[in-house]
C-alpha cells in the first residue's frame, strides 16, 4: 500500500541536512508552511539556502528561521517589506547572502527544474542590472536573457488537503508557489489542513498530482486562519473535494 | 505655478481609458486606486500576480480571508468567474502577452519609454524587484501613473533614466498629475493637459522636446 502520510511534523522534516537547498512555498503569509518551518527550526539544520518569494514577515515562520541564523543565503524576488526587519538587519550586517530574481523568472526557473529544462531564454530583465553578466540572444527580433533552472533538495509546501498518494488541492491564492516547488525538489514535504480518503478528491480537481509529493503531514486547520483581524467568515470548503 | 490634479482624479482619468473586457493588472500603491473608479457595468478582469484572475474589491470587515490576498498582500475577494493558478502560470500570462493593460508606478520614465521603478540604487537600500520587470515587458499596454515631479522637484520624465532600469522601451503612456504623455517614435507627445498647464511650461520644467498632440482646446478641458 502506498502511503506518503507521516504522523508528525518532526518526522516530516527529519531528512533535511545541513547545507540543504530548501524551497519554502508561500507569498507573504498565504501558503507559507508555518508549521513545517517551525519543525525545521526545531530540527536544527543550518547553513541552508532558502528559496521563497519573500524573506520573512514579522518574527514567525521564515523570519524565525532567519533570526536563528540557520540560513546562509536567500534566493527571492521581494525581500523588502514593511515587516521584513529580521532579514533587513541580517542583510545590512552582511550576515546573509541574497540572490535577487525577478518574480516571474524565479517562478519559471523553479518550473523548469521540475520539468527537466536546463535553462530558458526570457525577455524579463533584459537591459537591467539583474541580467548583467548573463548570456543574451536575439530571437525573432527580440532580446532575451538566459536563466537557469533552480532545483532544490527539499520543498516545504502548504496545501488544503491531500490523500495518501499525495494528490493535493490548495486554497485560493495560497496555491502560489506550491505546485511548481513540489515538482522542483528532490524531496517534497507537504503540510495540509486535512487528509482525506483515497478517491475523495475529484481527479479533475487535483492540482498537484501525488507523483511530486513524498511526505504529507496533517496539521489541522491552520490556527492563524481565524486569528486577530482575520476572525470569522473563513470557509475551507472552497476547493473541490 | 502649474496645475496638479489629485491622485484620485488621476486614477479616475486612467480608469476612463480602460476598455470593456480588458484583462488588467494594477501595480502596488497608487495604481491600485484605478479599480475604485472603473464605471459600474464595465466588465474588466483584474489579474493579481500571486495567482488569480477575477479579483474583487477588499472584503467587508470580519470577512477577511488570509488565503485570499493581492500582490500587495492586502485582503481581496473573489468575483463570479474568478480563477486561481500557480505562480509560473501567472507570470506566463504576463510574459506571454496575455494581459491587455498594466498600470505601474515609476521613479523615472525616459523619453524612449524605458522604465525605472524598482530601485533607487541607494547603497543602503534592500533591493526588491518582485513582479515589476515581468509586468513591464509583458502587458500589451504599459501605463505609468505617477506625479510628474519627485518630492525633490526633479522631473520623473527624463532623457535617460539614472535609476536602475525595470524594462527597456516598454512604457506606452504616462499619466501624470500635470498631463498625459504618449511614448511615440519621435519622443514623448503630450495628449492631454490638465488645468491651465501649457506645453511650453512642461517643456521648460522637464527640459524635454515634447510633441504637442493635444486634441482639446483649453475650453474643452473642464473635465480635468
Amino acid at each position: 500500500m502506498i502511503s506518503k502520510i507521516v504522523s508528525g511534523l518532526d518526522e516530516a522534516v527529519s531528512g533535511i541536512s545541513d547545507g540543504a537547498v530548501v524551497m519554502i512555498g508561500g507569498f507573504g503569509r498565504a501558503g507559507q508552511p508555518v508549521e513545517l518551518i517551525d519543525a525545521l527550526l526545531a530540527h536544527g539544520a543550518k547553513d541552508l539556502t532558502v528559496i521563497n518569494n519573500n524573506a520573512g514577515n514579522g518574527d514567525t515562520g521564515l523570519a524565525a528561521l532567519l533570526a536563528a541564523r540557520r540560513v546562509r543565503k536567500m534566493i527571492c524576488s521581494f525581500p523588502r517589506q514593511v515587516d521584513s526587519q529580521v532579514f533587513d538587519g541580517l542583510y545590512r550586517a552582511g550576515e546573509i547572502e541574497l540572490e535577487l530574481v525577478p518574480q516571474g523568472n524565479l517562478a519559471e526557473r523553479i518550473r523548469a527544474a521540475g520539468a527537466g529544462i536546463g535553462a530558458f531564454f526570457t525577455p524579463t530583465g533584459v537591459g537591467t542590472a539583474l541580467a548583467e553578466g548573463k548570456e543574451t540572444r536575439e530571437i525573432n527580433g527580440r532580446q532575451y536573457v538566459l536563466e537557469y533552472a533552480l532545483p532544490a533538495d527539499v520543498a516545504l509546501v502548504s496545501a488544503l488537503r491531500a490523500d495518501r498518494w499525495g494528490n493535493l488541492v490548495y486554497r485560493k491564492t495560497a496555491r502560489n508557489f506550491g505546485p511548481i516547488m513540489a515538482a522542483a525538489a528532490a524531496t517534497t514535504v507537504v503540510q495540509v489542513d486535512e487528509i482525506v480518503e483515497l478517491g475523495a478528491i475529484d481527479p479533475e480537481s487535483v492540482v498537484t498530482p501525488g507523483i511530486y509529493v513524498n511526505h504529507v503531514v496533517a496539521v489541522g486547520e491552520r490556527a492563524w486562519l481565524r486569528e486577530g483581524e482575520f476572525v470569522g467568515a473563513v470557509s475551507t470548503e472552497g476547493a473541490a473535494s | 505655478m502649474t496645475t496638479r490634479i489629485s491622485r484620485d482624479a488621476l486614477a479616475a482619468r486612467v480608469a476612463r481609458d480602460i476598455p470593456e473586457g480588458a484583462v488588467m493588472n494594477l501595480g502596488i500603491g497608487a495604481p491600485t486606486r484605478v479599480a475604485n473608479f472603473l464605471p459600474d457595468g464595465l466588465e474588466v478582469i483584474l489579474h493579481t500576480e500571486n495567482g488569480m484572475l477575477g479579483m474583487g474589491p477588499e472584503p467587508e470587515p470580519g470577512r477577511v480571508d488570509p488565503d485570499l490576498i493581492n500582490a500587495g498582500k492586502q485582503p481581496v475577494t473573489e468575483q463570479a468567474g474568478s480563477a486561481y493558478f500557480h505562480h509560473a502560470d501567472s507570470f506566463a500570462m504576463m510574459r506571454g502577452g496575455h494581459l491587455d493593460v498594466c498600470v505601474l508606478g515609476a521613479f523615472q520614465v525616459s523619453e524612449r519609454g524605458d522604465l525605472a521603478n524598482w530601485s533607487t540604487g541607494a547603497a543602503d537600500s534592500i533591493p526588491a524587484v518582485g513582479g515589476a520587470m515581468d509586468l513591464a515587458i509583458g502587458a500589451k499596454q504599459v501605463f505609468v501613473m505617477t506625479d510628474l515631479f519627485a518630492r525633490s522637484g526633479e522631473p520623473k520624465l527624463v532623457r535617460e533614466c539614472s535609476y536602475p532600469l525595470t524594462g527597456v522601451r516598454c512604457v506606452t503612456r504616462i499619466y501624470t498629475d500635470h498631463a498625459i504623455f504618449d511614448v511615440s517614435p519621435s519622443g514623448l507627445s503630450v495628449t492631454e493637459l490638465f488645468g491651465d498647464n501649457t506645453i511650453e511650461e512642461l517643456r521648460e520644467l522637464t527640459g524635454l522636446d515634447l510633441v504637442d498632440a493635444t486634441t482639446f482646446s483649453p475650453s474643452d478641458r473642464s473635465h480635468a
